[in-house]
């Protein structure tokens, strides 16, 4: 009787077909180099950032002890301030996913290839989109309170500004990826650049827009929820205080919140999604 | 001659424009629905983010003229006369965008090599057994619904001041991306090669390792390389929580009023980051034309 085979037996292999088995050396070269290169900056990043097994050991050990102190989690008679600033963060969220949207609108068409205005013009929006893009939302609400003041309304300005960069790239690849068809047909019965635009590709494109803004405002609920950290408005600040003070069955509770406001709001806006422009694919 | 273009009857031709009209009246109303929807969110969340458009109006100029001052020196020159004094810090600041790269390099790699592994349970196709399917996509979906910077908030109380917290908390955040990513990556492989190695005696790990691997390499590292891209711009705020890199530096000068130090550190983020981009889309696009040679 057989043995049973093995799956791989490399030196059997290797006899009976010496062709296939053969690994170029300069492939298997570069993937030595690779790696090793990559764990040498690993190791690197390690001693610079001063990790240590003593550092690692201990922090363990306390959020070992957090985790246990989060249980069970509890409002401890603030729910309705959590709650209150909950609902302030889907609005910020909200409020500044729907202005960056309005905004970004004629900046996707500007930065888009061959539909409105010159090269010069699609250059300085792509920078522009690029610039505002680089800087973190976290950093526009803070030049933003320089502006407004504290409070949830820089919050609403921030999340649109960072939303512009993303909307004006994201909006302008739509557009360049429509069909030429319609908008041809659009011209050959005389329209002008306002009838391409509004009957060739506005048609197209709405859907994956939509669809992009309604994953961004699932997204920026998320990103809202932090904002607050540096006095922008929102469940954030309740967030850091409780943090800050060590009251971790609170700091549980806020977070199963927001986790149930964004698995809501996830819902929400698939079901919107379909309504709106079908079960179809929205992509590009 | 002239050809005669055959056309409808009026009476049928009424039919049909009536039906338009009324197709395209159920649609405008259903528009107008939705547009008063909309309008009412936008008033109640107008009320509730506590939108002042008088006091916005009335202070716009703040961000112009706080925009201005931040590309003038404190002897009231703008900043381009005097690029050494704009930048003195270049040295110091260098150091720690250094260390934000390094705080994103760290919890990009240390994210992707936990979602390598976890990322094959949490797939359709390669996870059997629904039950460990269910809990490996329900422990992604909480690291990375929770944002990177509460996990950070937390781990400076638990492991102290400085970048080890930060490292932390992107590897946790980025360990949920890219494991759901990672795992829809695996659900579209081709079964077949699993197929034939599990036919030919092979473990699953040996399935996975000949079969699998191969095909989702270069997704994975492109998607890995994405997410480098993204952890970069929030290594770059860690530093507001105290989690290290170049973020404290920068919410000191906003903070203290150091007008020209914010608008040299934002330009030195801003580059860095375009700089990382576009080395990682090189990267990214080289691995895809290699996807697409095979």
């Amino acid at each position: 009787m057989n043995p049973k085979p093995s799956f791989l037996d490399r030196d059997a292999a290797r006899r009976n077909h010496p062709g296939l088995m053969q690994v170029s050396l300069r492939n298997r070269a570069i993937a030595i180099a690779v790696v090793s290169a990559m764990a040498l900056v690993a190791l690197f990043a390690l001693l610079r950032l001063e990790f240590s097994f003593a550092r690692l050991g201990s922090g363990l050990g306390q959020l070992a002890t957090f985790l246990g102190l989060m249980i069970p989690p509890t409002a401890g008679g603030s729910f309705m301030a959590f709650l209150k600033a909950l609902g302030e963060t889907v609005a910020i969220a909200f409020l500044g996913t729907l202005l960056a949207a309005i905004f970004s609108l004629p900046l996707g068409f500007l930065a888009a290839r061959g539909v409105i205005g010159g090269a010069v013009l699609r250059f300085l929006t792509r920078r522009f989109s690029d610039s505002v893009r680089g800087v973190d939302t976290l950093i526009w609400a803070l030049i933003w309170i320089n502006v407004v003041g504290l409070g949830p309304f820089a919050g609403v300005l921030a999340i649109m500004t960072s939303d512009i960069g993303s909307f004006t790239k994201l909006f302008s690849e739509a557009i360049e990826a429509t069909d030429r068809k319609p908008s041809e047909g659009v011209v050959s019965t005389g329209g002008t650049q306002l009838h391409v635009m509004r009957f060739g590709l506005l048609p197209q494109v709405l859907p994956v827009l939509l669809s992009q803004v309604l994953y961004y405002f699932e997204s920026n609920t998320r990103s809202a929820t932090i904002i607050g950290i540096v006095g922008a408005g929102g469940i954030g600040l309740h967030l850091a205080e409780m943090i800050r003070t060590f009251e971790w069955d609170r700091v549980a509770f806020i977070i199963l919140m927001v986790l149930v406001t964004v698995a809501i709001i996830d819902f929400a806006s698939s079901r919107l999604r379909t309504l709106l422009i079908g079960s179809r694919p929205a992509g590009i | 001659m002239a050809i005669a273009i055959p056309h409808l009857q009026d009476a049928q031709l009424q039919t049909h424009l009536a039906a338009y009209a009324a197709a395209q009246a159920a649609k405008r109303r259903a528009m107008l629905i939705g547009l008063v929807v909309l309008l009412i969110a936008v008033v109640a969340a107008g009320h509730m983010a506590e939108v002042d458009l008088g006091k916005f109006l009335a202070n716009i100029h703040q961000l112009t003229s706080y925009l201005g001052r931040i590309f003038y020196l404190d002897n009231g020159r703008i900043v381009f006369t005097d690029i050494a004094e704009w930048f003195w810090g270049l040295r110091k600041w260098l150091v720690h965008i250094g260390d934000t790269l390094l705080i994103a390099y760290l919890g990009t790699l240390f994210g992707a090599i936990g979602a390598f592994f976890v990322c094959f349970a949490a797939s359709a196709n390669l996870s059997r057994n629904a039950t460990s399917r269910f809990i490996a996509r329900r422990i992604l979906e909480f690291f990375r619904t929770v944002p990177e910077l509460v996990f950070a908030l937390i781990f400076v109380v638990a492991f102290g001041l400085g970048p080890v917290p930060g490292v932390l908390a992107i590897a946790i955040h980025t360990f949920g991306a890219l494991g759901k990513l990672f795992s829809e990556v695996a659900e579209n492989i081709d079964m077949k090669t699993v197929d034939g190695a599990i036919s030919t005696g092979a473990s699953r790990w040996q399935a996975i390792r000949y079969a699998v691997v191969p095909q989702v390499l270069s997704n994975f590292a492109s998607y890995t390389l994405l997410r480098f891209e993204i952890n970069v711009r929030g290594a770059s705020v860690m530093g507001f929580v105290g989690a290290g890199g170049i973020g404290q530096e920068l919410i000191e000068a906003v903070r203290k009023f150091y007008y020209s130090d914010v608008s040299a550190i934002l330009l030195l983020i801003i580059a860095t980051v375009m700089a990382i981009d576009l080395v990682t889309e090189r990267i990214r696009h080289s691995l895809i034309a290699r996807e697409n040679r095979r």
